[in-house]
């Protein structure tokens, strides 16, 4: 599964990559307060896709669309933890 | 002029260089253009094939080169069949093709007539008057479907090679191509018309063992698609060769691709063409940069370039006469053909972009696969890549890239190419070009005409 750590390594990864200054990380904060622009959020999709072998926003049809950084974070753990229960 | 008797390519060959010392080479046999004088690979004499429509249908090029040679100008059309063709394709290419006789080295299609054809020239007596103006059919490989029926002369095949080209007797021509393939076929023609002899590909060789085989023969002048090359020049065997002349079409020619050739062979004449099925070839351009001088559209002579819409369109004896079975021709009202290869101006430089189908369009903007595999392409590490759009929730699609590297990395050290790798990119190309992600690949798959495979 992927860890919370994993997840934010990769977001700090591209803020860099892209020069975005990316604002303290914490759960409540909107995704959209965080500095990334939509193109950070889908590379970061599209490298969390490789880690993980699926996208947990397709997998899941009724999944809704995160909002906070926490509810991003979220996605990904309990996603990758269903992966390793299936 | 239109009165004159029909000529052929036996007798424009035979005048172009004397026949015993030009040779077809290949794999599996080597041929003496000579022994075609004193018989024949045909089962059949040629009067019975007189006027008919034919369908060349043999596994390997030697003898489908052969049965060419013998049927022009006797035959009324000779249909050329790729060695991939789908069994299936048969019946519908036999139909549209109106077919009357399957030329062949196996009986694998239900026409009118079969003969048989190899490699082997047996001594017989063979009349070969030229009665007909041939009109010779190409297929073009659509990724699903039938394939097109494109129909051209021998005129139309030859146009560009009134001396704009390295000809010369003597010359050892070659290519990685399949010379029932436009590509291929325009290197055999300027073998035979030219005076020289030409080293054939075998689907049965490796690279290196083509490489060998041609450098042996003495090999001249050879052309391939930027993926033959980009293969070739992972191949060892690449420097058992010295040819004069190297030259690369099909794809599009990017900068490191040119610079590798460049290096590999320091002295040779290096050139890329742009050419299609369907357009013909338009230009060679030999001063060893990507893409091609801003001045070539729009100019007199025998090849009308236009730039309408970003796409590349061209007006020439080269072009097609079109596609057999009714299929509509794409040439606009001015018989411009349009190739659908979509171009940029830069500085004085029309720079290929990658086709009009193949665009990814990333939360609103476009990205040509092309543009971005160039600009990979360029690093030092890398031998080849293949960029492709994935599917992202974000952006509708976000841009992604296998690449093969020269010398294979792991762990560590593979992280830290990727990395480098897009910096590499993001140095040159607008942020939403730079791909997500790169995975590094052992290969990639070159589909039979010699071409990336981009699957949809």
């Amino acid at each position: 599964m992927l860890a919370r750590s994993e997840i934010v390594a990769v977001v700090e990864q591209v803020a860099a990559e892209q020069s975005k200054a990316l604002a303290p990380l914490t759960d409540q904060l909107g995704l959209l307060e965080t500095g990334l622009d939509s193109l950070c959020f889908a590379i970061i999709v599209a490298r969390l896709e490789d880690r993980l072998g699926f996208d947990p926003f397709n997998a899941a049809e009724d999944t809704d669309f995160p909002v906070t950084v926490g509810d991003f974070i979220r996605l990904y753990e309990q996603a990758s933890s269903g992966d390793v229960a299936a | 002029m239109s009165q004159r008797e029909p000529t052929s390519l036996w007798q424009k060959l035979s005048e172009a260089g004397p026949l015993c010392e030009r040779w077809l080479y290949s794999a599996e046999a080597n041929v003496n253009l000579g022994a075609l004088s004193r018989g024949s690979s045909l089962g059949a004499p040629l009067d019975e094939l007189r006027g008919a429509s034919v369908l060349i249908a043999a596994r390997d090029q030697l003898p489908a080169a052969l049965a060419l040679i013998e049927l022009d100008g006797i035959a009324r059309r000779i249909v050329l069949c790729p060695p991939d063709l789908a069994d299936e394709h048969l019946p519908s290419v036999i139909a549209t093709g109106e077919v009357d006789a399957v030329v062949g080295d196996r009986c694998a299609a239900k026409a009118g007539r079969f003969i048989p054809c190899s490699a082997e020239i047996v001594p017989a007596h063979r009349v070969r008057r030229a009665s007909e103006r041939t009109e010779w059919v190409l297929l073009t490989s659509g990724t699903t479907g039938a394939p097109k029926l494109t129909a051209h002369t021998l005129c139309s095949l030859s146009t560009a090679m009134a001396g704009r080209d390295p000809l010369g007797a003597g010359a050892v021509w070659s290519t990685f191509y399949d010379m029932r393939r436009y590509g291929g076929l325009q290197i055999f023609l300027r073998a035979m018309l030219g005076g020289g002899s030409m080293v054939l590909s075998s689907a049965t060789e490796s690279v290196g063992e083509f490489l060998a085989r041609a450098g042996a023969q003495g090999v001249t002048h050879i052309s391939g698609t930027p993926s033959h090359w980009r293969r070739a020049l992972m191949s060892t065997s690449l420097y058992k060769m010295a040819p004069r002349y190297v030259r690369l079409s099909g794809e599009i020619a990017d900068q490191a691709i040119l610079d590798h050739l460049r290096t590999a062979f320091p002295d040779a004449d290096i050139a890329h063409a742009f050419a299609s099925t369907e357009a013909g070839v338009a230009f060679a351009v030999g001063d060893g940069l990507a893409g091609f001088p801003a001045e070539y559209v729009g100019r007199p002579g025998a090849v009308d370039l236009r730039v309408v819409d970003g796409s590349l369109r061209i007006k020439s004896g080269g072009n097609a006469l079109g596609y057999l079975g009714g299929i509509a021709f794409p040439h606009d009202e001015d018989g411009f053909v349009d190739t659908g290869d979509m171009v940029e101006l830069r500085d004085g430089r029309y720079d290929f972009v990658g086709r009009r189908g193949g665009i990814i369009n990333i939360g609103g903007q476009k990205v040509h696969p092309e543009e971005v595999e160039a600009a990979i392409n360029r690093h030092p590490s890398v031998r080849m890549s293949l960029v492709k759009a994935r599917r992202n929730p974000i952006t509708g699609a976000v841009v992604v890239a296998d690449v093969v590297v020269k010398s294979p990395a792991t762990g560590h050290d593979a992280d830290a190419l990727k990395g480098e790798i897009l910096e590499f990119c993001r140095a040159t190309l607008a942020r939403h070009k730079v791909p997500a992600t790169i995975q590094f690949v052992a290969a990639l798959e070159v589909g039979a005409a010699g071409k990336l495979a981009r699957h949809a």
